[in-house]
């Protein structure tokens, strides 16, 4: 067993960084994810790994400084809330373009513009839907829970670099401001030698210039280069689909929440058992690749699905699209910055899918 | 004199430099970019550093830089070369890290990120290319467009009512404590040359120091965004760029150089 | 086991680190624990509430409506949360600034004098420890050596030398804490 610890979400995305044997972190304040970077700061890195830190100008300077790290093989990262991820969006086009591997943690706050510092999930067609522009996907991982957040950047630069694609984190204030027991994994060594054959290292006589761009001005070859693109995305989709599933096996009904929304859902569905009411909670893990085939399955065995979401439904477009209008599918959530509880979740689900 | 005759390697006397690729420049004839380009890839071979450099291409003519130089490259978002070369050199401390940006992408879009990599003073080099005008995008007043200058944004002259003033961003950065070298040069004669060649040769060089940052503006021309021949905006350059953005070293050794 | 408990008072008066230690201590004895704090710009003087559970159990959600227990600290957390505590529920409070004391007739409710005791023996930093020892007096799932361990888990090392002194006034709560009839 791993040491556990109590921490932060947010925390544990630092040391989890640490641990996966990180090279570089770039970052700019902003709440609720600022113990991210503060973390890392006391923790200083560089002695423990040798790990690069640095606090950028902006959260545009940080997500460039992550692409120029990013280009020369090593594992990068970034973090931070919604209006920061909004700014770092030119950045991850181009990293998405230039298919080059970088994990970056939003721990989403309320929106749209300043919006609130309170818990939201109203970025998740940002995350999952590009985002910045040019046709391009995030693989997007939801943690639930502190442990999540921890393995989830080991897994996510797993998969950053499997896919020579940015992974990101779609986190919440909850998620990264409460504290859980968290089981840490032992430390990987960083790497110490760049093997990827793209890394730029510098131009050896052995072998050919190695150039990293996003830009093709030929449309031909801009065009074939945006088909390898969705190539790797339909391999996502294939093999990388994760979810949860709780109190399905006998469900009439489904919940379907991801990341904290999913925590409030578990305790609903504890709720509505107590009632005798047969409701199950399918808690998709990552949210692109989204678990469509799973859902689909459903179709046949349950009444409806009731997609919970601090937001205004945005992942209920996934989960129709999913069931092809076979069942009923509906949304509540609370959102701007406020959290359903258990209690509304269920009295919701009563009014809205039970009739 | 037959062909055979002229390329005999007793008759060479100048050759592309062994980083510059053979791919034909995409420069408009008389532009300065390709003298640069070259004064940049000879002075990695002659510190023979081929295979310890990485580049950044920047947003603007140059864009494309990477087609052109036989060395490990990237291209950055418009405005963020500096950063996306802190980015390199952070990962790679020991390697040789520049930036290669025009007036609009280092000067106006990117400000915020030359000032900070500047103060920083990370240990990079950059080339700055300033001709007064966005040439890619054909013409508009870029923010070192000089008063009264017509551009297609500013086709009656820039007013400093309207428009505000032009920058000089190269003296601003050499106040800044992370700056170890900063030199204004230009490439329009053969004097000038040699005098900019030195000045990106100790750019280089100095990376290896870890002092701070070095910076090497080349005031050039753009002789299709201003609408003249070369001959003629070589001219127009000497009589009215030179008089605003005057040549010569600006910061030497970490000490401003005094006038 | 299940206890969820809310802990409700001004910021700078330990709030949010007397629920990290009660939550370190249900690590020690193997407990599950969550930890949700409000979080904003609360500062000294605004108010700050912390939401702990412990469990036997995986823990599904750690943002709750009612809870089994209310630790609180100041007036205003008093008239937020007394009516979330579930019936049959406790109530600890500090009586120090309260002009409008508990009027649930369904809880067990207790007083502690926290503030004063901190007070007179001149130590405002064992505060939160005097509290917290009150509650433990009430529910004995958790170990006091347990408390101890979490103490020494979630202090920084350079405060270590502390410890004793707030091990003593875990003690001083559990003979202080009284009941409380409206």
């Amino acid at each position: 067993m791993g040491e556990l610890k109590l921490m932060k979400g947010n925390e544990a995305i630092a040391e989890a960084a640490i641990r996966a044997g990180a090279d570089a972190y770039f970052g700019y304040p902003i709440t609720p994810q600022s113990e991210v970077m503060e973390y890392l700061a006391a923790q200083q890195p560089h002695k423990r790994t040798g790990m690069v830190l640095l606090q950028a100008e902006s959260e545009i300077a940080a997500i460039n400084m992550v692409y120029g790290a990013a280009s020369t093989g090593k594992k990068t990262m970034t973090s931070s809330s919604s209006p920061g991820i909004s700014l770092k969006m030119e950045g991850i086009s181009y990293l998405a373009g230039a298919e080059l591997p970088a994990l970056i943690v939003n721990v989403v706050r309320g929106g749209p513009g300043l919006g609130t510092i309170q818990p939201s999930q109203s970025d998740y067609f940002q995350a999952t839907k590009g985002g910045g522009h040019g046709d391009y996907r995030l693989l997007v991982l939801a943690p639930a829970s502190v442990q999540e957040m921890s393995d989830f950047v080991k897994l996510g630069f797993e998969l950053a670099f499997k896919y020579r694609n940015p992974v990101m984190i779609l986190s919440d204030g909850i998620i990264g401001q409460m504290m859980e027991k968290v089981e840490l994994f032992d430390p990987i060594p960083r790497k110490t030698e760049i093997n990827e054959p793209w890394a730029l290292t510098g131009k050896s006589s052995d072998r050919k210039k190695r150039v990293v761009t996003s830009l093709d001005l030929d449309p031909y070859g801009n065009e074939k280069h945006n088909h390898e693109l969705q190539r790797k995305y339909k391999e996502m989709e294939e093999n990388e689909v994760r979810f949860e599933e709780i109190d399905c096996s006998d469900a009439e009904y489904l919940m379907v929440a991801y990341g904290s929304s999913a925590r409030i859902c578990q305790k609903a569905i504890k709720l509505a058992r107590l009632k005798g009411i047969k409701v199950g909670l399918l808690r998709p893990i990552t949210l692109f690749p989204f678990p469509t085939k799973q859902l689909y399955s459903y179709t046949n065995r349950i009444k409806g699905i009731l997609s919970v979401e601090l937001n205004t439904g945005q992942m209920i477009e996934d989960i129709r699209l999913a069931v092809n209008g076979k069942l009923p599918v509906e949304h509540f959530g609370r959102c701007g910055g406020v959290v359903h509880s258990p209690e509304e979740v269920l009295a919701a689900f009563e009014k809205i899918i039970m009739k | 004199m037959d062909l055979k005759e002229i390329i005999k390697p007793e008759n060479l006397v100048y050759k592309r430099t062994e980083c510059l690729t053979d791919k034909t420049l995409s420069y408009c004839p008389g532009c300065g970019h390709g003298t640069v380009h070259r004064l940049v890839m000879e002075t990695v071979d002659e510190l023979g550093i081929q295979s310890d450099v990485i580049g950044v291409a920047s947003v603007g003519c140059s864009v494309l830089a990477y087609d052109f130089m036989d060395i490990d490259m990237t291209q950055s978002p418009h405005g963020r070369a500096t950063a996306v070369a802190t980015g390199i050199k952070r990962c790679w401390p020991d390697k040789f890290v520049f930036t290669y940006q025009g007036d609009g992408d280092l000067a106006a879009i990117g400000t915020g990120e030359t000032i900070h990599a500047c103060n920083r003073g990370e240990n990079i080099t950059i080339i700055f290319i300033n001709n007064g005008i966005y040439g890619m995008t054909g013409g508009q007043m870029a923010p070192t467009t000089l008063l009264g200058m017509k551009s297609s944004t500013t086709p009656y002259g820039r007013e400093v009512e309207l428009m505000g003033n032009p920058i000089k961003i190269t003296e601003l950065v050499a106040q800044l404590a992370g700056t170890y070298f900063v030199s204004r040069q230009s490439v329009h004669t053969p004097g000038n040359v040699r005098k900019a060649k030195k000045a990106i040769k100790t750019a280089f060089e100095n990376q290896k120091l870890k002092k701070g940052l070095s910076l090497v503006e080349i005031v050039s021309n753009c002789n299709s965004g201003w609408k003249m021949t070369p001959v003629e905006s070589n001219k127009w350059m000497e009589e009215n760029m030179f008089p605003f953005y005057p040549l010569g070293d600006i910061k030497v050794e970490g000490q401003l150089v005094q006038k | 086991m299940n206890e969820e408990i809310i802990i409700a008072g001004f910021g700078g008066q330990g709030v949010l680190s007397m629920g990290k230690i009660l939550a370190y201590s249900g690590i020690m004895q193997n407990l599950e624990v969550s930890w949700m704090p409000s979080y904003g710009p609360e500062m000294r003087g605004g108010t700050a509430n912390v939401t702990v559970i412990l469990s036997d159990d995986r823990i599904s959600s750690p943002i709750l409506n009612t809870f089994d227990s209310g630790i609180i600290l100041n007036q205003q957390s008093l008239d937020k949360f007394e009516c979330k505590i579930k019936p049959g529920g406790l109530l600890l409070y500090d009586t120090n600034g309260i002009t409008r004391h508990p009027s649930r007739t369904d809880l067990q409710i207790f007083q502690i004098e926290a503030a004063s005791e901190a007070a007179r023996i001149d130590n405002q930093k064992v505060f939160n420890m005097i509290v917290l020892g009150a509650y433990l007096k009430l529910k004995d799932f958790l170990e006091l050596k347990y408390v101890v361990q979490g103490l020494e888990k979630s202090l920084p090392k350079r405060y270590h030398h502390l410890i004793d002194s707030n091990a003593e006034a875990l003690k001083t709560g559990m003979e202080l804490v009284k009941p409380y009839k409206n």
